[in-house]
C-alpha cells in the first residue's frame, strides 16, 4: 500500500516531497522521542545510586564511573516474592486469555454468521458494555463472589478464580468486537464447500474460521493479557492476601514503602514494565494489525 | 446456501450461551444493581443495604449539590475537550506525516502505541518521578537547560490541571494514531493518482482527500475519546491521589472512587457511576449526530 503510494508521490514532482517529508521526519522523530525518552530515562535511573538521582538524572550511570548500583533491584528483590508475584500474574491472565479467546471467537462467529430475532439487540448489548466504567460493576460483583464463597475466602486458587471470572467478562466484548469485524470480512464460500464436503458448524469453525482468522485471535489475546497483566484496580479488590499479590500488586506496593528512595521505585517501575517491553517488541506487529481491523470495521 | 449451513440454530446454544452468560453475571447483572444501590442506603463494601435513602432519590439531589462533583465533572468536560483536541490532534498530524514517508514508518507506530500497553500505575509512578519537586527530571531539565533558578512545584494550584492531563493524553495518542493511519491507508490509491494527475501537491492531497474522507474514522475517534476521558482513573489517582491540590483535581472516575472505597459511601459512589455512564451515553449520541457522515 504504502509502496504504490510512494512512487506516485515521485512522479508528482521531487521538490515540494522533499520539504514535506523533511517536516514529517522532524516532528515524528520528536514525537518519538517524547515517547522513548521516559522508559530511557527511567531504566537508567534505576542502576543509579541513592541520592544521586535528585542531583544528576540525564548522564549515563557507567559501572566504571561510580555512580552504578544494582543496590535498588537487590532491595527490591528482597524486600517481596517477586517471582512469586510473576507467577500469579502470568497465571491469572493466561487463563483469562485463553478463556476470552475461546468463548469470544464462538460468539462472534455465531453473531455474524447466524441470522436470529434478537442478533442485533445482542449486538447493541456488546457495544453498550464497553461504555460501562468498572468502578460501576466491581461492587455488586464482589458481593456475589463473597456470597458464593469464592471472595475473600482465604484460599489461594479461589482468590485467583475471584479475580479470573470478572476480568474475563471484562474483556469479552472488545474481544467479540475485533474479532466481527474480522470474520465479517471474511468470503463464506470457504465455509460452504467445507459444508458440502460433511463438516458440520463447529468443524468449520475450528477447522477453517480459526486459523484463518489467527491474527485477529493474536489481537485478542494480546489483549486481554495485557489488560488482564495491567488491571490494577480488579486485582486490588479481591486479591488482598500476602501470597496472591501480582506483580503490578507489588508495584504499588515497594513505590509506598520507598519513600524518598527514587532508585528503588525506578527500579519498581522496570520489573513491571521489562516483561511487557519484551512481550511487545515480539508481538508488535499482531498487536497493531489486529486492533485496527477490528476498530475501524465494527 | 449459507442459510442452509446455517439454519439449523441449535449451535447457537453453544456458541452464544457461555459469552453471555459471563457478560451477564459479571456486567448486566452489576451494572443494573449498582443503579438499584444508588437509591439504597449502603455504608460499607461487604454490608447489606439498609433499605431506601429518604427520600429515595436523595443521592441525585446530593449529586447535583456537591462542590467537588461539580468540580469532578467540570474536570472531566475538560479533560474530554482537550483529548479530542490535543490528543486526536496530535494523532491526526502524526497520522498524515507518517502517510507520507517512505521509510520507518512501521517503526513509528511500534514506538507510538507503546505507551498503550504499559500499565498506568507504572505511567503514574515514572511520571511523579518526572515531576518531582526536588531533582524531578523536568525541574533538571528547566534548569540545567533552560537556566532556570527555582523549582517549580508541579502539583501546585497553577499547574496541576497541565500535571494531571499531559502523561493522560501522551498515553493514548498512538492509539488514536494507529487508528487514523489504518484509515489513511483504506483510502483507495487511484483518488490520489488521480489528484496527482490533476496537480495538487502533498498538502491539497491531505485537505481535500484525505481529512474529508477520514470523517467516519474520526468520529470513531471522537467517541472512543469522549467515553475513555470519562473513564480515566489509574494515571490520575497514582498521580494526584485524593483531589491534590486543595480538592481542585478531582474526576468522575477518581471521585467515585473516592466516595466508594475510602469514604465508604457505597451508594453515592453508585449514583456517581451511573451519571458516568449517562454522560458518556449523552455526550457520545451528540457527537455522533453532529459528525458522522452518511453511509456511502
Amino acid at each position: 500500500m504504502t509502496e504504490e503510494r510512494t512512487t506516485t508521490l515521485q512522479l508528482s514532482g521531487r521538490k515540494k516531497i522533499e520539504f514535506s517529508t523533511v517536516l514529517a521526519y522532524i516532528v515524528l522523530t520528536f514525537w518519538a522521542l517524547t515517547t522513548i525518552y521516559p522508559f530511557i530515562w527511567v531504566i537508567l535511573n534505576s542502576f543509579r545510586q541513592k541520592g544521586l538521582i535528585r542531583s544528576d538524572s540525564f548522564s549515563i550511570p557507567f559501572p566504571w564511573m561510580g555512580a552504578f548500583t544494582l543496590e535498588n533491584y537487590e532491595t527490591a528483590f528482597a524486600r517481596s516474592r517477586i517471582f512469586q508475584a510473576y507467577g500469579n500474574s502470568i497465571l491469572i491472565s493466561s487463563i483469562v486469555t485463553l478463556v476470552v479467546m475461546l468463548i469470544a471467537g464462538f460468539a462472534a462467529y455465531a453473531l455474524v454468521r447466524y441470522h436470529f430475532p434478537g442478533r442485533e439487540a445482542l449486538r447493541s448489548l456488546i457495544i453498550a458494555s464497553m461504555m460501562f466504567p468498572v468502578f460501576s460493576t466491581i461492587i455488586p460483583v464482589y458481593r456475589m463472589e463473597v456470597q458464593w464463597g469464592i471472595a475473600a475466602s482465604g484460599k489461594h486458587h479461589l482468590s485467583l478464580l475471584s479475580t479470573i471470572l470478572p476480568q474475563i467478562a471484562g474483556n469479552l466484548s472488545f474481544a467479540i468486537v475485533v474479532l466481527m469485524g474480522f470474520i465479517r470480512s471474511l468470503p463464506i464460500d470457504l465455509e460452504e464447500s467445507a459444508f458440502l464436503d460433511g463438516c458440520n458448524v463447529f468443524q468449520i469453525y475450528f477447522k477453517i474460521i480459526m486459523p484463518i482468522a489467527k491474527p485477529s485471535f493474536a489481537t485478542v489475546a494480546i489483549f486481554s493479557f495485557l489488560w488482564s497483566y495491567n488491571d490494577l484496580f480488579t486485582q486490588m479488590f479481591f486479591l488482598r492476601r500476602p501470597g496472591e499479590k501480582t506483580i503490578t500488586l507489588l508495584l504499588t506496593e515497594i513505590s509506598s514503602q520507598a519513600g524518598v528512595n527514587y532508585g528503588l521505585m525506578a527500579a519498581a517501575v522496570v520489573i513491571v514494565v521489562i516483561p511487557v517491553l519484551v512481550v511487545y517488541i515480539f508481538l508488535q506487529k499482531n498487536i497493531i494489525k489486529g486492533l485496527t481491523a477490528g476498530a475501524i470495521k465494527g | 446456501m449459507s442459510s442452509t449451513i446455517y439454519k439449523n440454530k441449535l449451535p447457537l446454544l453453544v456458541f452464544l450461551v457461555p459469552a453471555f452468560l459471563m457478560m451477564g453475571l459479571f456486567l448486566y447483572y452489576p451494572f443494573v444493581m449498582n443503579f438499584f444501590n444508588s437509591f439504597s442506603n449502603i455504608s460499607g463494601l461487604g454490608t447489606a443495604a439498609k433499605g431506601l435513602n429518604d427520600p429515595w432519590y436523595a443521592n441525585y439531589i446530593r449529586l447535583f449539590s456537591d462542590p467537588n462533583m461539580r468540580t469532578a465533572i467540570k474536570n472531566s468536560l475538560f479533560l474530554m475537550l482537550m483529548t479530542i483536541v490535543f490528543q486526536v490532534g496530535i494523532a491526526l498530524v502524526l497520522a498524515i506525516f507518517v502517510d507520507m514517508i517512505q521509510k520507518g514508518a512501521q517503526f513509528f507506530r511500534t514506538v507510538y502505541f507503546f505507551p498503550i500497553v504499559i500499565s498506568a500505575t507504572a505511567l503514574g509512578l515514572l511520571f511523579n518521578l518526572i515531576y518531582l519537586y526536588d531533582g524531578g527530571m523536568l525541574n533538571q531539565l528547566l534548569q540545567k537547560v533552560f537556566g532556570f533558578t527555582q523549582n517549580i512545584d508541579w502539583k501546585d494550584q497553577d499547574h496541576f490541571m497541565a500535571t494531571m492531563l499531559t502523561p493522560v493524553m501522551w498515553q493514548y495518542v498512538g492509539f488514536y494514531f494507529v487508528i487514523l493511519v489504518t484509515g489513511l491507508n483504506n483510502i483507495p490509491q487511484e483518488i490520489y493518482e488521480a489528484a496527482s494527475l490533476d496537480g495538487a501537491g502533498t498538502w491539497q492531497r491531505t485537505r481535500f482527500i484525505s481529512l474529508p474522507l477520514l470523517r467516519n474514522v474520526l468520529c470513531t475517534c471522537l467517541v472512543l475519546a469522549i467515553t475513555g476521558a470519562l473513564k480515566v482513573f489509574d494515571l490520575p489517582w497514582v498521580m494526584m491521589g485524593a483531589g491534590i491540590p486543595m480538592d481542585e483535581s478531582w474526576l468522575t472516575g477518581t471521585y467515585m472512587y473516592n466516595q466508594t472505597f475510602l469514604r465508604s459511601d457505597v451508594d453515592y459512589g453508585s449514583t456517581i457511576a451511573v451519571l458516568i455512564v449517562v454522560l458518556g451515553v449523552v455526550i457520545s449520541q451528540i457527537a455522533n449526530k453532529i459528525f458522522r457522515e452518511k453511509e456511502y
